[in-house]
């Protein structure tokens, strides 16, 4: 299964190869991979049903306790078998609907890398190998909503899906983190039996608060849910894909994974519930507003992942196993429907419900579908669907906490939903005939195939729901309520949820007859929407440019003193903090001084701060000179020979070139005002201060043995050499002295090349001069 | 001595960045000068000054009489010496292109790179 996932990325890398000798078939016959996988995961099916789990074990980074070992329960089962599946209809699907783009073979290779992180995703036992999956989904994503990269409003929606899923993946590698320390494993198998020690931690609050985060963000959570419905920039494929069936679901899958682990709590309870019923209830009220059918679903998927949440969040066993059927439910349906909303807008060149009407005649294949998908998106019988609303309703009603706040929110949600449902499938296929921007046709086959089958499967499921009783079972079991025995049916009796479900009935009518009338009155709330999350995010990113700007000029200003003044006060402050406060400075010392060492201290002070005030050059050099031949004085009383003759050499020659080279040049001027003088005094007399400190505390402090006593004794014996300096220079050290001659020549034939160059242009000016005399 | 080196390295130290931070290239040119002069006597004088024993190996002895300074200091700013020179005569030949080209001694009439 590894070999298959990371060939998946190969055979990715592979496909303009592919294309150039499939053509446009290129992609049927990359179907065929996921349906491979697909497969062979039905083949593990009595394995997974038997309540067992699969490991397929592969050390990554055995180091650092990093596997690729995949995991197959019930749970990573389900979400692998509909991304696969779902894979494989949607391949087809692009295909047919992308035939002949420019850019198709670019598309396949982004969405085979995408269903091979997906599929590493849900398959991951390994913290650190999920989260490196999880982050592969959030690029792949981000390229394929910008796949129509020359259109700047797609570009803006795919940075905005990318920032607000990495950021949320930044949080979750934080709290992945804090999750391996609390439960000493990077193993998500071994962290689910480690449920108790992780609550009773005390980085419990933190690490469920990131991960949430992650988690949120992922999934489209109120107050993130923004970015889902601008990711509709990307093609319809696409939508249906990792907009609808499984990149959004990611964070749902791992709350439902890390449920044993951290699931349960009152902090969880809260959050995962009241999140999700908001963003049920907000992702249902902003679909009706909407006309465009790609956004209408957009949002009727961020209210069915907020269902999710919710549903988790309960976490009783009715509810999780409600989350088992609407998710399966879900993925179907939504599925269908995206594919049928990419045959509306390839056939009649628009995507505005309200322009559409009458097509049945004209597709009446896509129709059908279209309502049986629709009749299981509004939760009615004999669908799918159905079963998850009143498997939902029912665990709400069983559910002790925050009910009163809940259960209004899902009613609310479940009467808009029904007229979202009613919309899509009533208002294109019937009424009058509208004329669209090209002559609806029947969709292709391929384009066929995939939403038929979902619908297919919705109904089927509903007919005959004891289909699914094992699959459910095993992925509660997997989520973690224990037992597994589940036993669905289409018909449960006339019990509350029931009723509920026809209150919500007449009332989604009523709103779907009133939808225009309604969309005008809620226009008016216009001003109110535009202050939402989104808001806060554009605040957000150009306050960070602001602030990038704002620092930039502040810190970049390109004058050299500038930074230099920064460089020295961060210096001050770091190194004065740590002498004066951090370690109490005692500095103890003797005075022992003859007079003509302090005539030469005296000397050099002198040179230093002459060469400051003086206005000449020549002078300024002189005071230079003066302080290096104290320094050299300095040397010669203190036992340093060769630093003395060197210095002296070296001040020589340098008094020799600053003459000559500067000898043209004008006096100095004066170029800045007094307080900038003063400024530039105070910090370098801090500086010089702090020196001098820490040049004290260092000679007061205890005095480390020497390293050089090797040398003393061995400079002789071994290197054959009486002057001790000298034999460290050439024989112990000789790789240093080779390296400051390279630095030497560097600095030669720089300086012979500036001079050279200098010397040729006055050579070529003077032949100008020359020939312009012989002319005249 | 050390004490009095100390105060006397401040204020070479102090005159170097005072020096640096004027807006006339000679002068952080010499500012350099005085910086790298400031911080080989730092190194040389905050490893311990030793009168009248230079580090020599006496002819016909295999190592020194007694106590001698430390060699090591002196050899890593013996390197120091060098190879500042060598980066200041690099930068005084650039300062004097600079001046032939641009006409100025004024760091802040360097900003444009089409003189």
């Amino acid at each position: 299964m590894q070999l298959a996932v990371l060939g998946g990325f190969v055979v990715a890398s592979l496909v303009p190869l592919l294309h150039r000798w499939f053509g446009a078939g290129t992609a049927r016959v990359l179907a065929l991979l996921p349906a491979a996988i697909a497969a062979w995961l039905l083949a593990q099916w009595p394995v997974i049903a038997a309540g067992e789990t699969l490991w397929l074990e592969w050390a990554w980074v055995p180091g650092l306790d990093i596997t690729l070992t995949f995991l197959i329960d019930g749970l990573a089962w389900l979400f692998a078998m509909l991304i696969s599946m779902i894979g494989t209809l949607v391949l087809l699907y692009a295909g047919d609907y992308l035939h002949g783009h420019r850019d198709l073979p670019r598309f396949l290779v982004v969405i085979t890398a995408f269903m091979m992180s997906m599929l590493g995703l849900v398959l991951a036992d390994n913290l650190v190998t999920l989260f490196v999956f999880w982050e592969l989904t959030s690029i792949t994503s981000y390229l394929l909503i910008g796949f129509n990269h020359t259109d700047p409003a797609a570009r803006k929606s795919a940075q905005q899906g990318l920032f607000v899923t990495v950021g949320g993946g930044l949080a979750l590698l934080a709290g992945f983190v804090m999750l391996a320390l609390a439960g000493d494993s990077w193993s998500l198998a071994e962290l689910n039996t480690r449920g108790e020690q992780l609550k009773a931690h005390v980085l419990y609050l933190p690490l469920l608060i990131c991960v949430l985060l992650g988690a949120f963000t992922k999934s489209a959570q109120f107050p993130f849910h923004f970015w889902l419905p601008n990711a509709m920039a990307a093609p319809t494929p696409v939508s249906a894909y990792l907009h609808s069936a499984t990149m959004v679901k990611a964070g749902v899958y791992l709350l439902a994974r890390l449920h044993p682990a951290l699931g349960g709590t009152e902090p969880w309870v809260i959050t995962l519930s009241l999140v999700g019923a908001l963003t049920m209830a907000s992702g249902a009220f902003l679909a009706i507003q909407h006309t465009n059918v790609k956004t209408l679903l957009a949002y009727s998927t961020v209210m069915a992942l907020g269902t999710l949440t919710m549903l988790l969040g309960i976490g009783t066993e009715a509810a999780l196993t409600a989350f088992v059927v609407f998710l399966l439910a879900h993925s179907l349906y939504k599925g269908a429907l995206f594919m049928v909303a990419g045959i509306l807008d390839h056939e009649t060149g628009t995507r505005d419900v309200t322009a559409m009407g009458g097509l049945r005649h004209a597709m009446p294949c896509t129709a059908l579908v279209a309502v049986v998908a629709a009749l299981s998106l509004a939760g009615l019988p004999p669908l799918l669907g159905f079963i998850g609303k009143e498997l939902m309703l029912e665990s709400l009603l069983a559910a002790a906490a925050y009910r009163a706040v809940i259960l209004p929110l899902a009613f609310l949600a479940a009467f808009l939903t029904l007229a979202v449902a009613a919309v899509v499938a009533i208002r294109p296929f019937f009424g009058p005939l509208r004329q669209t921007p090209s002559a609806p046709r029947e969709a292709s086959f391929g384009m066929l195939a995939g939403p038929a089958l979902l619908a297919a499967l919705s109904l089927l499921f509903g007919l005959a729901p004891r289909l699914l009783d094992s699959l459910v079972g095993a992925t509660v079991a997997g989520i973690g309520a224990g037992s597994a025995e589940v036993h669905l049916a289409l018909w449960h009796g006339i019990n509350l949820p029931l009723l509920l479900s026809l209150a919500s009935l007449g009332l989604g009518a009523l709103v779907f007859r009133r939808w225009d009338r309604l969309r005008a009155w809620l226009a008016r709330l216009e001003p109110l929407m535009a202050r939402g999350p989104e808001a806060g995010y554009e605040a957000l990113m150009s306050g960070m440019v602001d602030l990038a700007e704002w620092q930039t000029r502040f810190l970049q200003s390109g004058y050299l003193r500038n930074y230099l003044v920064i460089t020295l006060l961060v210096l001050l402050g770091l190194v004065g903090h740590a002498l004066l406060l951090r370690h109490t400075p005692s500095i103890t010392f003797t005075l022992d001084i003859y007079f003509h060492e302090a005539v030469a201290a005296g000397l050099m002070v002198a040179g230093a701060v002459s060469a400051c005030v003086m206005r000449s050059r020549l002078a300024a050099v002189a005071a230079v000179g003066v302080m290096g031949f104290s320094i050299a004085l300095t040397f010669v009383l203190f036992s340093a020979p060769d630093l003395a003759i060197t210095q002296l050499l070296v001040e020589t020659l340098t008094v020799i070139l600053l003459v000559l080279v500067l000898f043209r040049l004008p006096r100095f001027a004066t170029l800045s005002t007094p307080a900038e003088r003063l400024r530039d005094l105070a910090v370098a007399g801090l500086s010089g201060g702090l020196v001098t400190l820490l040049m004290l505390a260092v000679l007061s402090g205890e005095r480390l043995p020497r390293i050089s006593d090797y040398m003393v004794a061995n400079s002789q014996p071994l290197g054959r050499g009486h002057n001790i300096v000298n034999v460290i220079l050439v024989d112990f050290r000789a790789l240093d002295t080779l390296g400051e001659m390279f630095v030497l020549a560097l600095a030669a034939s720089g300086v012979y090349a500036m001079l050279r160059f200098h010397a040729e242009e006055y050579a070529a000016r003077d032949a100008g001069h020359t020939r312009r005399s012989d002319d005249g | 001595m050390e004490p009095l080196l100390a105060v006397a390295i401040g204020i070479l130290f102090a005159a170097a960045i005072y020096m640096m931070l004027r807006r006339s290239i000679v002068k952080l040119v010499i500012g350099l000068m005085l910086l790298s002069n400031a911080a080989n006597l730092l190194i040389f004088a905050t490893a311990g000054m030793t009168r009248g024993a230079p580090p020599l190996v006496p002819q016909g002895l295999t190592a020194p009489e007694g106590a001698v300074a430390d060699p090591l200091p002196q050899a890593l700013v013996l390197t120091a010496i060098v190879i500042a020179f060598g980066v200041l005569s690099f930068a005084v030949v650039l300062v004097r292109r600079a001046w032939e080209v641009v006409r100025a001694d004024d760091l802040d009439k360097m900003k444009d790179t089409d003189t």
